[in-house]
């Protein structure tokens, strides 16, 4: 009988507790789902239902039409946006590891001098006036480069890198050395093929940033056709319309505000949630490596 | 040359020699500098000229002046720094930031480790993947997103909120106008955002605890509460302090670009944080001296927060940040 106690307490603690995890998991998605279900709402059914919908009568694909078919604006912010996540990602990765692997040479004359000097960069920054008047003076703004070219290395994202090199067994280089390899053979034949990991966790950081930066692009960019899709769905989600030709060509019933804000929102996002599930296990990983310290 | 032989047949080491070694390091390690070249060069353009350029706040530039203006003008001291420091606005967003990342701090962090705790007591082990991939969504999507879904959430005329307040017969509240709710909203979407992600630390350190810690308490006849209390989070407690000391580091960055996307002024007097004051005053009034002077005592701040909690953790467990 006494056995039997603390199974049955066991039990009632087991499904309170996945109880409370499948309500909280719930909360985490129903801002998407109220989002999506809002986004296909139509003007005649938010006159007719009022205020707020949780699940639609029938989906009206107005705003998605408006967005992807009636404009081109939203088909620019994602070239933007896509320019920028894979040339910017490329170059990122590209700078990132050719510092991160002469900084892990222990044998480099002045290397710690050097460190010291990016590590000071993480303490100390400049502030947002002096970074704009260089973006400015080195005539960046409303260039497609000014979203790439200031934040090509992440100092953090660099010495999570540098601990990676220095991970490698010294041997490797060593008896390639003896073979006869000299140090770019080495580097690109044998330390590159190693550190793929390193560099698809390293890479999707530097992707997801790109793909959310909002703010660089905000300050820098005037011109309509350089802006990338988060400053496009930030104006789309201030005013709740389309500031493009669209506006010009009447369209009988547009959706409701409401509507076209949570079509944009689902239009931006989606991509990030698709391969979300498939990326998510390199950036537990990478978080892993950047809190155990080198 | 003059080479003086002390110990046997070696070459002594004079300063010329030495140098010489030095220099045919260099020439050894030639393809790594060549390599590490444009990284460095970046960090001297994009980090050290505005590292330099902060020496604006102790002059009077405006952004119509030439660049040559930042040199030739002259030296005004501590002037902007004194009127930040008297300015009514000292206080309000001192106080602004404080508290909102205090908020943060106070209700994110216990919010993560109690979920950790949480996901911990489960069995099942695809149902905790399930529970900690959805938990982990919020934190892969843009700040500009977040927004909007509190926009919307919020919404006085379509959203959710407003929707249950009208139906228990209240009237629609402009929460994000409201100084009353909005800092509320700032803390409760953080920790929405923040809470799932939060978890992965303390779960990798929840695996490293002695099994057999649990299999002697089983037999003492602990429950599972009283094994997560006396076993889990002593087990964790090192993750706990040394996450903890971290983030009083970033004590002075409350949230800038949430702050800026979804406050107004009718809600200043809660809201506005050093970064969205210095963004107003630089890039709004284009006051270039003042707003930098202001971003300069935030970041000395900062500095010594980070380096202080660094040493302590340091002190603690041997293990800092870097």
């Amino acid at each position: 009988m006494s056995a039997m106690k603390p199974a049955a307490s066991e039990r009632v603690f087991d499904v309170g507790n996945i109880v409370l995890l499948c309500v909280l998991s719930l909360m985490f998605l129903i801002p998407f789902l109220a989002v999506i279900a809002t986004s296909f709402i139509s003007a005649e059914e938010a006159m007719r239902r009022g205020a707020f919908i949780l699940i639609p009568e029938k989906l009206d694909f107005g705003a998605y039409d408006m967005l992807l078919n009636r404009g081109m604006i939203i088909y620019n912010a994602y070239k933007v946006t896509l320019f920028r996540v894979t040339v910017g990602t490329c170059l990122n990765l590209l700078l990132t590891a050719t510092l991160a692997y002469g900084l892990a040479r222990r044998t480099l004359p002045g290397r710690n001098g050097l460190v010291l000097i990016i590590f000071l960069t993480m303490i100390f920054h400049g502030g947002l006036i002096p970074n704009y008047m260089l973006i400015d003076k080195l005539g960046l703004k409303d260039t497609l480069w000014v979203l790439i070219f200031p934040g090509l290395i992440s100092a953090w994202n660099l010495f999570i890198m540098r601990n990676f090199f220095l991970t490698l067994p010294e041997e490797l280089e060593e008896s390639a050395i003896i073979d006869g390899a000299s140090p770019p053979v080495i580097l690109w034949k044998i330390v590159v093929p190693l550190s793929m990991p390193a560099f698809a966790t390293i890479g999707l950081f530097y992707a997801v940033h790109h793909w959310n930066d909002w703010f660089s692009a905000s300050i820098y960019i005037n011109d309509q056709s350089k802006m990338p899709i988060q400053v496009v769905m930030r104006n789309i989600l201030l005013s709740g319309l389309l500031q493009d030709e669209t506006q010009v060509e009447l369209i009988r019933d547009p959706p409701p505000a409401a509507t076209l804000k949570s079509a944009v929102v689902v239009v931006s996002t989606l991509p990030i949630l698709f391969v979300y599930p498939f990326i998510q296990k390199y950036f537990v990983k990478g978080m892993m490596v950047g809190s155990i310290k080198g | 040359m003059a080479t003086t032989n002390t110990a046997g047949a070696k070459p002594a080491a004079g300063p010329g020699a030495a140098r010489r070694k030095l220099w045919s390091a260099i020439k050894l390690h030639r393809f790594y500098y060549y390599l590490i070249l444009p990284g460095m060069l970046y960090f001297i353009i994009f980090d050290y000229i505005p590292m330099f350029g902060v020496i604006i706040a102790f002059k009077d530039i405006s952004p119509f002046e030439g660049v040559s203006a930042i040199f030739t003008s002259e030296w005004v001291g501590f002037k902007h720094f004194i009127r930040f420091w008297n300015s009514y606005y000292f206080w309000n967003v001192m106080r602004n930031t404080l508290l909102i990342s205090g908020y943060k701090l106070l209700f994110g962090f216990p919010a993560a480790l109690l979920l950790a705790l949480l996901l911990n007591e489960v069995k099942h082990t695809g149902f905790k993947r399930i529970v900690q991939t959805i938990s982990y969504l919020p934190h892969f999507i843009s700040t500009v997103v977040v927004a909007g879904l509190v926009m919307m959430v919020l919404s006085t005329d379509s959203g959710m909120i407003n929707a249950i307040v009208v139906a228990f017969g209240g009237e629609p509240v402009h929460f994000l106008g409201d100084p009353a709710y909005f800092r509320s909203i700032l803390v409760l979407s953080h920790v929405w955002q923040t809470v799932g992600w939060g978890t992965i630390l303390y779960l990798a350190a929840m695996t490293g605890i002695d099994p057999g810690l649990y299999e002697a308490a089983k037999i003492d006849g602990a429950s599972r509460l009283r094994q997560a209390w006396h076993i889990t989070l002593p087990g964790i407690t090192p993750v706990i302090a040394i996450l903890l000391i971290l983030s009083i580091g970033g004590l002075l960055n409350a949230g800038f670009e949430k702050v800026l996307l979804l406050y107004s002024p009718s809600v200043y007097s809660v809201a506005d944080i050093i970064d969205t004051y210095v963004y107003r005053e630089g890039l709004n009034k284009l006051n270039y001296s003042f707003a930098t002077a202001v971003g300069v005592f935030k970041n000395i701040l900062a500095m010594i927060l980070i380096l202080g909690a660094n040493y302590v953790a340091k002190k603690m467990n041997q293990t800092g940040i870097w």
